[in-house]
């Protein structure tokens, strides 16, 4: 019946298309004059050769990982969030709000009442495009979209004449308190005797984020919510039928992913600048896109693409760093893996089913 | 060379078209296995077989669509190989589709002359296509208004002009697709007479329909296909609808649906002055009034479009309207507040949709996903009140895959992976084995394959001896006829009349469903 087994379908054909892209990437190195080889071992040492590099990509790879299970749970409702920038900022203000109300006493309550802010700023952010959406049909795709220039301007805004200090200079909030500073993994691996740098970013959000993958997986497969967003992506006229509203669905689908985006802030805001700055999500919420399709808005997908990502990430940055290699190149590699494993699937995809195929009409 | 009596060949000329070893496959999937026919000029042939018999496929290679894996095309005696539409159109063959391909807001004439036009000027091409329409309008019956608008054209007629657009091609070989699908009986009588008018004009017509009543009624010559294969051509006057269908199937068939007589009991179902009226202003349902009973069938007849799909939209919960409906004796609330297919089901109607692909099911989520689907909330589906049971939904699928006889039993398999008479049968197993009050059933059979249709009958009769109310809508007055213990036939949203079936016929049916009221109602 189906046409590859699963193994190929989701491990074989990205393998492939991960290996095409870091092709063509080899060949634009090399036509501007560099050693790729020299390239990729910068990149693999930049990113894992050691505590600290593995403590940067950890560190995007959180980021990745939220705002790809945004755009991932939305997607199974077949809405397309590429608003995951904006409400990553606003998650942003919500976690700063939190963080600067009170002078916490610990960071083990500091942290659940900063999700709780990031992930309704977020979601609220959501709210506004799902509404349209649900009731004006209002498409989201264009609507998170102009949200994400919204939040820009309004976080500037906020920022420059509101929650800025007197008399700084900068466009930032104050700095969080020191009780509201989520412990790094060095601070988490030292009592059990590993040393990890000090610097690197990567903070128990990781786990957070790792959580929110398993959790995501537990509503879209196991709770009755999840089967009915499923049920809504794949056919809304069939949803319909079964008794299932559209509006309701697409609300609070989009709620949840917005959420999800605005939990990213847990890890850039308090866990990494440790107070609100301008852009600070930095396109995250792009990559979020990219993770979840090059995932399949698997939850599992988008945690290994996050991985990927926060090593093209980190590589890339030391890339820039060492080898003279224009930072713009970093994001024409970076484009290649996302239009390899995205855009181009079926271009490896039919050639490997016809091959499949070849074999088993010779075993039959 | 094929053996020449089998084949049906009366002339000595050569056959209008020959096929020769076709073969085609898809994937592992063998669609056509070395099929040969050949059909004589100036006949029309029929070609039948259950879905997924590669009827369409056949077609599809004659007109350019798919290319062979193997075989020949000859057409006239001539060796003509066909690589797109093109090339089919040069060599004379025109294909009306069974979901026409009309400009909606172009005219007949500008339709007809479409992507046939003779130069750069437009004039000149709609010149002659008017002369030409205005000539086959009188030999054939084929008349049509050359200035009317597509959108404004009855489906009879729209089909009509696809006839035109392939003679205006100059076709001489005619491929009809399902053709009488979307007709009232006595739009497709009007359909068989410009066929048979064509035939003795000298036009080859090739008939693909799943009707063995019209099979039996035009054609000449009939081949029969079974699973790729074909399974012979026989003299239409040689064999009869048992014989035909036994050869589709490849056993014996139940035709008639064997039932006892109804016991009507009490009113389960009440309709009263139903309306409604779509986005665009739209009245679909006029002012519906209607009952069932316990323990028996009311069949709506009536050519698609005409309400019945708003009607089973209205008492499935999806669509609001005005009027009321009781249910039991209960008001049902119809203005979407407290009305979607949820709470309907919770209150004891079952609704067996009329489009299985895109409403009864969910074509990418698998059998078991499908049997909870719509039932999802249900307490044994369930383990809390967050999690869902899907070992226990699994069990419960295989247990209702075997009731059922679907095939191949696996719950894990997609719904768009089984045939269409085992998606049907799916839906029937989730709907029926929830023990309704109500069982609303939209065209049972439609896409489904003679030996799941006697199933899907036995199953309705069941139900209704237990003492159920079943609505019961089709296209098919075959099919109502043999279901039904009443019959209402409907019409631009309205209800013509009510006949008792053994006081009826297809022809005073057809009469009603073309909106004339044959006897006083």
């Amino acid at each position: 019946m189906q046409k590859l087994p699963k193994w190929a379908d989701v491990v074989l054909i990205p393998v492939i298309n991960l290996l095409l892209a870091f092709l063509i990437s080899g060949l634009v190195i090399l036509a501007i004059g560099k050693d790729p080889v020299v390239a990729i071992k910068t990149m693999v040492q930049g990113s894992f050769g050691d505590t600290r590099a593995w403590g940067y990509t950890l560190y995007y790879a959180t980021n990745f990982m939220f705002t790809g299970l945004a755009v991932a749970v939305a997607f199974h409702a077949r809405m397309f969030n590429i608003g995951g920038e904006g409400q990553a900022t606003l998650g942003g203000l919500g976690v700063a709000l939190v963080a600067l109300s009170i002078d916490w006493p610990h960071w083990a309550l500091a942290l659940p009442a900063a999700m709780i802010g990031g992930a309704v700023f977020g979601a609220a952010w959501a709210f506004i495009p799902a509404y349209l959406q649900a009731k004006r049909g209002s498409h989201v795709v264009i609507t998170t979209i102009m949200f994400n220039y919204i939040s820009a301007s309004l976080l500037g805004y906020l920022l420059v004449n509101v929650l800025k200090e007197k008399g700084n200079m900068a466009a930032e909030t104050p700095s969080f308190p020191p009780g509201a500073s989520l412990p790094t993994f060095s601070e988490m691996l030292e009592p059990l005797g590993i040393a990890f740098n000090k610097n690197a970013p990567a903070n128990v959000s990781f786990l957070i984020a790792v959580l929110a993958c398993y959790l995501v997986w537990v509503l879209i497969w196991r709770t009755r919510l999840g089967f009915a967003i499923r049920a809504y992506g794949h056919s809304e006229t069939a949803a319909r039928y079964a008794g299932i509203s559209p509006t309701k669905i697409i609300i609070v689908s989009m709620l949840i992913s917005g959420a999800l985006a605005g939990l990213m802030a847990i890890n850039n805001v308090m866990g990494e600048s440790e107070r609100l700055i301008l852009n600070s999500v930095e396109g995250a919420g792009f990559i979020g896109i990219a993770v979840a399709l090059m995932g399949r808005s698997h939850p599992l997908g988008v945690f290994l693409a996050s991985l990927l990502f926060g090593f093209l990430y980190q590589g890339g940055a030391e890339l820039a760093l060492w080898e003279s290699i224009p930072r713009e190149l970093v994001v024409v590699i970076q484009a290649l893996v996302i239009l390899f494993t995205g855009a181009l699937d079926n271009m490896v995809r039919a050639p490997v089913e016809k091959l499949f195929l070849s074999f088993r009409r010779r075993a039959a | 060379m094929q053996d020449v009596t089998d084949t049906g060949r009366q002339e000595t000329a050569a056959p209008a078209i020959e096929l020769r070893g076709i073969s085609k496959a898809f994937g592992p999937v063998q669609a056509n296995k070395d099929i040969s026919i050949s059909v004589a000029r100036g006949a029309i042939h029929g070609i039948v077989g259950e879905n997924g018999a590669g009827k369409s496929t056949l077609m599809s290679i004659l007109y350019g669509f798919y290319k062979a894996d193997a075989g020949e095309i000859y057409i006239g005696g001539q060796k003509t190989p066909i690589p797109d539409s093109q090339a089919a159109i040069r060599a004379g063959i025109g294909m009306v589709h069974q979901h026409f391909k009309l400009v909606e807001n172009f005219t007949v004439l500008e339709n007809v002359v479409l992507g046939a036009e003779d130069g750069a000027r437009l004039r000149p091409s709609l010149a002659k296509a008017r002369k030409l329409l205005t000539e086959l309008a009188r030999e054939y019956e084929l008349n049509v208004d050359p200035d009317a608008l597509i959108e404004n054209l009855s489906v009879g007629h729209q089909q009509r002009v696809e006839i035109l657009k392939a003679l205006y091609r100059q076709a001489d070989i005619l491929i009809l697709d399902e053709p009488t699908g979307v007709l009232t009986p006595a739009e497709a009588d009007h359909l068989f007479r410009i066929l048979r008018n064509l035939r003795n004009e000298g036009k080859t017509i090739i008939l693909i329909t799943h009707k063995l009543r019209e099979i039996m009624n035009v054609t000449d010559t009939v081949s029969v296909m079974r699973r790729g294969e074909m399974k012979g051509t026989i003299r239409t006057k040689d064999t009869s609808p048992e014989d035909l269908a036994e050869r589709m199937v490849g056993r014996k068939v139940l035709l008639r649906v064997d039932k006892t007589p109804c016991k009507p009991a009490a009113k389960v179902l009440e309709v009263e002055n139903l309306q409604v009226t779509d986005e665009k202003g739209v009245e679909r349902l006029r002012g519906i009034s209607l009952e069932v009973r316990a323990g028996e069938i009311l069949g709506i007849a009536g050519v698609s479009g005409n309400g019945q799909s708003e009607l089973l939209e209205v008492l499935g919960g999806f669509q609001t309207a005005s009027g009321s409906i009781r249910l039991n004796g209960q008001e049902i609330d119809l203005t979407g507040r407290h009305s979607d297919g949820q709470s309907r089901r919770e209150s004891g109607i079952a609704h067996v949709p009329e489009d299985r692909q895109s409403e009864g099911l969910i074509m990418d989520f698998t059998a078991w996903e499908n049997i909870a689907f719509g039932y999802h909330n249900d307490q044994k589906y369930n383990k809390n009140s967050l999690l869902m049971d899907n070992a226990a939904i699994r069990t419960d699928t295989e247990a209702k895959m075997e009731r059922f006889d679907v095939r191949p039993p696996n719950p894990w398999l997609q719904a768009k992976n089984f045939s269409g008479g085992n998606q049907q049968k799916i839906v029937l197993a989730r709907e029926i084995e929830r023990n309704p009050d109500l069982l609303l059933v939209g065209q049972p059979t439609r896409g489904v394959d003679i030996g799941a249709i006697e199933f899907i009958h036995q199953q309705i009769v069941a139900l209704r001896d237990q003492g159920k109310a079943i609505l019961l809508v089709s296209v098919e007055l075959e099919e109502i006829l043999s279901l039904s213990d009443r019959i209402a036939v409907m019409f631009d949203g309205q209800i013509m009349g009510e006949r008792l079936p053994d006081d009826t016929d297809e022809k005073e049916l057809g009469l009603l469903m073309a909106g004339m009221n044959g006897k006083a109602a």
